[in-house]
């Protein structure tokens, strides 16, 4: 940006900003960059919903995208923009961009390592953290259900390339993703190995799985598993 | 010896004189051919179809999302019932591959199927027709080289009485005026091919004049603006300059709003988006500068007088719960002079399509944001966010009354239920 060419006047104009906006919202939703030719600048589009550097924010149905593979949220961009995953505001947002420019952005928030949110804690039963833990952690081999962790990771940060993590997810998100999967309205590459796992799953599953992550407390500075480690339970088109 | 020497001797020069000639003769690198290598007639009739049918944007309309390019069947939502667009690969069974290219021209001149039957005027055909036969041949024979598509149309799905076609007699007579595009010899060439794009291919009329109930458009209020049906958005008069006239814009504006989507004056976003990521970016820049040509020369006729000050009242409450929001949310990068940093963020102040009449798109963008096309010229846009979820009604419309007065701008208060109107759409 031409006008704040040296960064102390930046740091006026910012200073003079967010006073005015901290009592109400977060300024880490609210537009601000340094240079104007920059990928931060670029991604001013995503911040009211995703935090300044993709940590979320207060609408618990906006994501943390910050951290997660780069494949996984270059494969999200390019489904919102052909429309093959179905969310309005993003088929919208992202419908003229280019491939790598939506790769750009991908891998932008995928380097981002911003502190996690505060979470609200769902009161949940000790039956249902319990189940919910039993999910997450061992999978439950009755239902042919393997556990979360096998793909996502023991720390819930994801795999590579593809996979992605869990950590610092809230309830609202997680259960409207797991129940789009089961009605069949999310998809993901073939074999989509989610899809054989939301078929598996109970409504009270999905509540069960969503709050126990929300009971976690993710691990600070990790990354996703490098893909050479993990052998997937179910083949996931995502991971080919 | 000396006969030893003279073998000697003679084996030396031998020698020189094969290197001589070795060194003259040898081979090197195949000489350099710069020029141009000559493509054939049936390729560059091909080529010129190709760029044809993107400026004509055929892409667009019978390219189901994320579907085959060219196979048909995207639904076409207007008010009468959707139809759904025809297959044009070459396909023999379920595309074009039969049809000849007299068959082609009568349908972009006159709108009439290869069975015979009147098209609805969904497909551009009123402004298509204007479009030269050998320019036709052209795109013809671009859509017969392109791999056929096995997939059947889809039957339209219209009320009655719109789904019989013979309504169109009457229709074609109102609003249909068939001919090519006839030079005008007082203008210049670049003018005149500026002329052909816009009312030919380029389509622009069919949403830059206003339709009416019957879905005609009146040749008189021609690139006047309008409501683009079923979409919500507004698209300007290109005629006023209180709306997206041009006449005060310099060619350069021009040609890089059509061929990037940024400009140091506006931005595309929408429907225009759409528009310039499939079509226009790749015009070459003599066709984009002659469309510039043609558009800035427009003549520019307001309809209406400006809003009276009576229209333009706002209580001093809105105006600071505008200037507020302005100031954290938007200030960062359309800056608090609402001068923008342009082309990245377009200016609001003095930009017209803030301060014309309908407030459809200022509203839509505060709500939804928006992303400019990635283009040629401009592959990595710079983008706005949604507040859609972060600012109430109220909110929205005291911010959007801000930016359409301050700074001298010369628009007119929005309400709160204008706002909540919009809200209840799906950003598309």
């Amino acid at each position: 940006m031409r006008f704040l060419a040296a960064p102390w006047l930046g740091a006026i104009f910012l200073f003079a900003v967010f006073p005015a906006t901290a009592q109400t919202r977060a300024p880490d939703a609210v537009p601000a960059f340094k240079t104007l030719d920059s990928v931060e600048a670029r991604v001013q589009g995503c911040v009211t919903c995703h935090g300044q550097q993709g940590q979320g924010t207060a609408n618990g149905y906006f994501p943390r995208i910050a951290g997660k593979p780069a494949g996984y949220l270059y494969n999200q961009l390019i489904a919102f923009r052909n429309g093959t995953r179905h969310y309005p505001p993003m088929n919208y947002l992202v419908a003229y961009l280019p491939d790598p420019y939506l790769k750009e952005m991908a891998e932008h928030f995928a380097a981002q390592k911003p502190a996690y949110s505060v979470q609200e804690r769902p009161a949940l039963s000790a039956a249902v953290v319990a189940r919910g833990q039993m999910l997450v952690t061992a999978g439950d081999p009755k239902k042919g259900l393997p556990a979360c962790i096998a793909c996502h990771s023991a720390n819930l940060m994801g795999t590579e390339p593809g996979i992605p993590g869990l950590a610092g997810l809230r309830p609202a998100y997680v259960v409207g993703q797991l129940t789009r999967w089961k009605v069949g309205e999310r998809r993901a590459a073939e074999p989509d190995c989610m899809k054989r796992i939301a078929n598996r799953l109970t409504d009270e599953d999905i509540t069960a799985v969503a709050g126990y992550l929300a009971l976690q407390t993710p691990a600070t500075n990790a990354s996703p598993e490098p893909s050479n480690l993990v052998r997937m339970p179910f083949a996931c088109g995502s991971q080919r | 010896m000396r006969k030893s020497a003279l073998i000697a001797l003679t084996a030396g020069t031998l020698a020189v004189a094969a290197a001589g000639v070795y060194y003259f003769l040898r081979p090197g690198m195949l000489p350099q051919n710069n020029a141009t290598p000559q493509l054939s007639a049936s390729t560059q009739l091909i080529n010129k179809g190709e760029y044809l049918a993107r400026v004509g944007d055929c892409i667009a309309c019978h390219t189901q999302p994320n579907g085959v390019p060219f196979a048909g069947g995207r639904a076409m939502v207007t008010p009468f019932g959707a139809l759904y667009v025809p297959n044009i690969t070459p396909d023999d069974e379920t595309g074009m591959g039969l049809w000849t290219s007299d068959e082609f021209y009568r349908t972009m001149h006159s709108g009439i199927s290869r069975k015979g039957e009147l098209l609805y005027p969904a497909m551009p055909y009123p402004q298509y027709t204007q479009v030269t036969r050998e320019d036709s041949d052209a795109i013809y024979a671009y859509l017969m080289s392109i791999p056929p598509v096995k997939q059947k149309n889809r039957e339209h799905e219209l009320g009655f009485p719109y789904n019989k076609r013979d309504i169109l007699v009457g229709w074609r007579t109102l609003y249909f005026k068939e001919g090519e595009f006839k030079p005008d010899p007082k203008q210049s060439m670049e003018w005149n091919r500026g002329a052909y794009l816009v009312k030919g291919l380029g389509h622009c009329a069919m949403c830059h004049t206003a339709v009416n109930a019957l879905g005609g458009s009146s040749e008189a209020k021609a690139f006047e603006g309008g409501m683009i049906p079923n979409q919500n958005w507004y698209a300007p008069s290109l005629t006023s300059n209180r709306e997206a006239g041009l006449g005060n814009w310099t060619i350069r504006e021009i040609t890089d709003l059509l061929q990037s989507g940024v400009s140091h004056r506006g931005t595309v976003y929408g429907p225009m988006a759409e528009v310039v990521f499939n079509s226009l970016q790749y015009m070459t820049d003599e066709d984009a500068k002659a469309m510039a040509v043609y558009l800035k020369a427009l003549p520019q006729k307001d309809n209406s007088p400006p809003p009276t000050s009576k229209a333009r009242l706002i209580s001093p409450e809105t105006m600071e719960l505008g200037r507020k929001v302005y100031v954290a949310q938007c200030a960062m990068c359309h800056s608090e002079d609402g001068r923008g940093q342009p082309p990245a963020y377009p200016p609001l102040a003095g930009n017209q399509s803030i301060t014309m009449e309908t407030p459809v798109n200022s509203i839509r963008m505060v709500l939804n944001g928006g992303y400019p096309p990635g283009t040629k010229k401009n592959p990595r846009p710079h983008g706005m966010p949604p507040f859609s979820h972060i600012l109430n009604d109220e909110e929205v419309a005291a911010v959007t009354t801000y930016i359409r007065v301050a700074w001298g701008n010369t628009g007119t208060p929005v309400n709160a239920k204008q706002v909540n109107d919009l809200r209840t759409l799906l950003p598309e």
